[in-house]
Parts: structure tokens; sequence; C-alpha cells
């Protein structure tokens, strides 16, 4: 790769041994894409669940955390992922004392690495939505594509170690969604159904990740009716990510870069349909006989707007089951303030902060409460618990308040 | 007729190893697909469902779903319970990030789909900086 004088510099250690370990990782996954060069990111997001991590992870983490001040800190805003729990509702989840202080470790070495704590995936709605042809180094699948498709700006998947790379060098190897030829369409989707629920827009999503299937291709849709907002492409695009990989999408006449066909599109593109019909199939797919253990909210956490869904949802009933629901500690405070998670705690329910559901040992808090059957409105959470042996169901947000108050989904 | 055993990918990276073959035309995730405590894929749907992966050359279509398989590749190469090398068709940047940290070998981007060429169960050697998967002994 063609390095400047300061990426030189970082290479032969002069800015000190983290930096320098940090670009050389880089320029392993650079060298592997055929980067020739690197680009200079404004924002990096790292993914850092300690589930993920294990003691080898935050042990590594510690180590880099030890270098000398001055010599460890990262040089542009980066932020992170939602943690592996809520401190203040750990018990509740049936988390162990090893748990949180594996956790705990990994926030004391991130500080220490100079990393602001922001504990969210959904920085595009609460922290700073990146701008058109920012270039950044993201980490977090539905992070990058909604950042990539609805906010035109420039990402790849960057995990953990490479995110934390991108911070402590403020830059990322330019290959992939960084290059304006790899944004361009490779497939053509032509959809005959607009969703209205979040669970629909995001099995609408799964469906259409599950065509797409690989990194490298980029769909362009056609056939969405009005102007969906940003909780429905949320739920969109980190579902096409997780059932699909998926990093961009262009909606035509709506997401930045796609105002025409044209404009990302060559004629000839291999083309598919997508139906309700298939739609319902992979919602139907995740539906049983109706009896649920737990009802969850998560995975992207909850906009205030969600929360506020939810609170009127929940107003004047009474839980049978447990209802969690997982939002981002940005928007806590204003739940609070608004009145949403009284209303929501009050019917029994119990609003989280700071962390993901599936990044929270998972397998680990269903076994020590007895959760195998559980309801969500999200398509991305049910395409990851059924490896975390979960028999997860699809449904809308009313029907799964309906299932906490009566133990079955309607 | 001669049957080709060795092919050169696009991509390449860490060093030369050999062993055994699993082959699937299927995708890989460390958090979806394994138990990787037992050291088994896990997810029942996966077509190696069930099988150890522990110290196996895996020959897979593609990466699917998150990120977290660039920190659990590097956890699971502490414990020992990890594949010995990853080879596939197409690779998303996780994966090889991953890779790169666990130093891990890793091949992908060949001129047909790997995981039509070699048998499963085949002994093959994974060399990086040649480029090339060649078929040692067919099972």
């Amino acid at each position: 790769m063609n390095l400047t004088e300061e990426e030189r510099d970082i290479f032969a250690g002069r800015c000190g041994s983290v930096p320098q370990r940090a670009l050389k990782h880089q320029m392993a996954v650079g060298a592997f894409f055929g980067a020739s060069d690197f680009v200079p990111v404004t924002q990096a997001h790292i993914m850092a669940d300690t589930e993920s991590l294990g003691e080898a992870g935050v042990v590594w983490l510690e180590e880099l955390a030890t270098a000398t001040e001055g010599q460890r800190r990262v040089r542009i805003p980066t932020i992170t992922d939602p943690r592996g729990t809520d401190f203040a509702k750990a018990e509740r989840l049936g988390q162990t004392p090893s748990m949180l202080a594996l956790e705990q470790r990994v926030i004391d070495a991130f500080v220490k690495l100079g990393v602001t704590m922001t504990n969210t995936c959904i920085n595009y709605q609460t922290i700073q939505a990146p701008a058109r042809n920012e270039h950044v180094a993201y980490g977090d699948t539905g992070v990058v594509i909604y950042s990539n498709s609805v906010c035109g700006a420039r990402s790849n998947f960057e995990g953990g170690p490479s995110a934390l790379a991108a911070g402590l060098t403020g830059r990322t190897p330019r290959y992939g969604f960084h290059l304006s030829e790899q944004r361009c369409a490779t497939l053509y989707i032509r959809v005959d159904y607009t969703p209205s629920s979040l669970n629909e827009w995001g099995a609408l999503g799964g469906t259409i990740g599950r065509v797409v299937g690989n990194y490298w291709n980029v769909p362009v849709i056609e056939g969405i009716e009005g102007a969906p907002g940003s909780d429905q492409l949320k739920h969109f695009g980190a579902a096409m990510a997780s059932f699909g990989s998926v990093a961009l999408f262009h909606l035509v006449g709506i997401t930045p870069e796609a105002s025409r066909l044209s404009d990302v599109a060559q004629p000839g593109l291999p083309a598919f349909r997508v139906t309700k019909a298939d739609v319902r199939a992979l919602q139907d797919s995740y539906r049983s006989d109706g009896r649920v253990d737990v009802v969850v909210f998560s995975a992207p956490q909850l906009s205030l707007y969600e929360l506020r869904t939810l609170a009127e949802l929940c107003r004047g009933r009474k839980f049978v089951l447990p209802l969690l629901a997982v939002t981002s500690p940005q928007v806590k405070p204003d739940a609070d303030r608004f009145g949403y998670t009284k209303d929501i705690e009050d019917a029994g329910g119990n609003v989280l902060s700071g962390m993901c559901f599936y990044q929270s040992y998972a397998r680990e808090i269903a076994e020590a409460n007895g959760w195998k059957r559980l309801a969500t409105n999200s398509a991305k959470m049910v395409n990851i618990l059924g490896g975390y042996g979960y028999k997860p169901m699809l449904a809308s947000m009313e029907a799964c308040v309906e299932a906490a108050e009566s133990g079955r989904l309607p | 007729m001669t049957m080709n055993k060795r092919f050169i990918a696009r991509h390449a990276m860490g060093h030369t190893v050999r062993g055994t073959a699993l082959v699937a035309y299927d995708g890989f995730s460390a958090r979806y697909d394994l138990d990787r405590i037992a050291g088994i894929f896990s997810r029942p749907t996966h077509k190696l469902a069930g099988q150890s992966y522990v110290d196996k050359i895996l020959i897979l279509d593609t990466a699917k779903g998150g990120v977290a398989s660039a920190w659990m590749l590097h956890e699971m190469k502490s414990r020992s319970v990890v594949p010995l090398a990853l080879v596939f068709n197409s690779v998303n940047p996780i994966l090889v990030q991953g890779a790169a940290l666990a130093n891990l070998p890793m091949l992908s981007g060949f001129d047909e789909e790997i995981t039509k060429l070699v048998p499963f169960g085949a002994e093959v050697e994974v060399n990086p900086a040649a480029r090339t998967l060649e078929i040692i002994s067919w099972p």
C-alpha cells in the first residue's frame, strides 16, 4: 500500500506501539482486498461486547491500554456499540458477577484509549448522523447499512479490532464501499408491497437480504410507495444486513444516491421480484403455537418515538410475562422525563439502557430465566437468536404487548 | 483426463497449513452458526450442523451476519478451539479482519466456486503466499 509521510511515521513506530500495531493490522486487511492506500475517516464506532471478546479479547484491549499516555489515545471521535449489560438491571437479567466484572474491565480499557462510551447502535438517530460522502469506520452492520444507504456516507463493515484501529490511526484502507464504483447496484429488485409496521419493514429487509446474500452485492429497489421514516428504514436495513450481510442498498427516489434508477444502475442487471407473499412467508417461518416466555424490543435499540408508541400501548395494562425494551443511554433520560419509562414499567415491563439483548449473554440469560419462546418485532433479532437456542417469534409491537399481558401471541 | 488439484485465489492472508477439508455451500458466522465452547456447528439448518470445526480447513460459500466474528476468531484461537484455515468463494471484511487479528490463514475469490471443486474430507494445503489451495489426497 502507498503510505503518506504520516503513515510511514506510524508504521515505523515513531507515534508509539499502539498506533503502529493498529496500522499494521489495517495494512494486512487492506492488502487482502487490494487497497492501494488509506482514506482519512472522521468517526469510528466499535462493536465490542464481552461475549464476543471473551477473556482473550479483554486482555488484548487491556494490554493496549497500558501503553504510555500520549501514545494510546484515539485520534478521531470514536464511540461504542451497545455493551453486554445495563448494570442497573443486570440482576433482573440473571447475569453473573463475572460477566459484569468483564464488562467493567473493557470499559476501563476503552476509557484509557480515549474511546467515548456511547453504547448505542442508533448513533445515526442520537449522536451524529454522517453526511453524504463522509468516510467513516463503523462497526455495527445496522449502523453501516443505514449510514451508507440513507445518509450516503461511506463505510465498510468494520469489526471491533478494525474500528478501534481506525480510531487510533484516523484512517482506514480504501476498498469496498469507500470506492464510488463499488456503490453501483449489482442487482435490481422490484417490490410490489409497502409495509406499514416495523416488523413488516424488517421482514421485507430480511427477504431482500436473503435474495442479495453477499456483502459485495448492492440492490437497487423500486416499488416502495411514499417516504419511509427513520425507524422504518432502521428496521429495514438492519434486517437486510443481518439476513444477507448487505452493507448498502438504494431505494429509487428515496435514498440520496438514487434519485433515478439510472443514477446507480446499468441496464441489464439481474432482476428479482419480492412480493407480499414472500414477506409473509418469512414472518410465518417465525411463528409457532403462540405461547411466549418473554417479550423483547431490541436490535436495533428503540428510538424515542418507538418508546413513545410502546408506552401508549402499555398504559393501563398488567403483564404476566417479562417485557424488556432496550434503548440507548441518550434516549433513556428523555424517556424517563416524558413518562414513557414509567408507563412501561408500571405495566410490569423493564426499560434497559446501553445494551442490546442478543449481545448480553443471550444463551446464559435464557437458561437463568427459563426463556425459550421469545416474541419481538425485530426481524434482525429473530434471525440471530435461533443460533442461541431460542424459539423466536416475529410479530407487531401491538401483538407483542398483548402477549406480555395474556401470555400468548394473538 | 486429469483432475485439477491446485486452485488459485485472488485474495490471501496468513501462513501455510495442511489439514482435512470440511466443505459446504453454506455461509459462516461465528455468532450465528457455532457452539464455540463445544467447537461444533450448532445452527440446526447449517449444512455442517453437528460437525466439529476444530483444526479443520473450512471451505464455505461466504460470510454471513454481523461483526462479532472479528473478535470471536481471536477468542476461539486463544482456547485452541478454532479452524485451521478459512476458505471462501467470497468473504466480507469482518472475517478478514478477524483472521488478521487471530493470525488465521484465509483464501477467497477463485475462478470457479471452490465449494464445488474440493471433495468433503479431502486433505488439502492452503498456501497464502502462493495464493493456492491444493488437494493432497482425496477422501
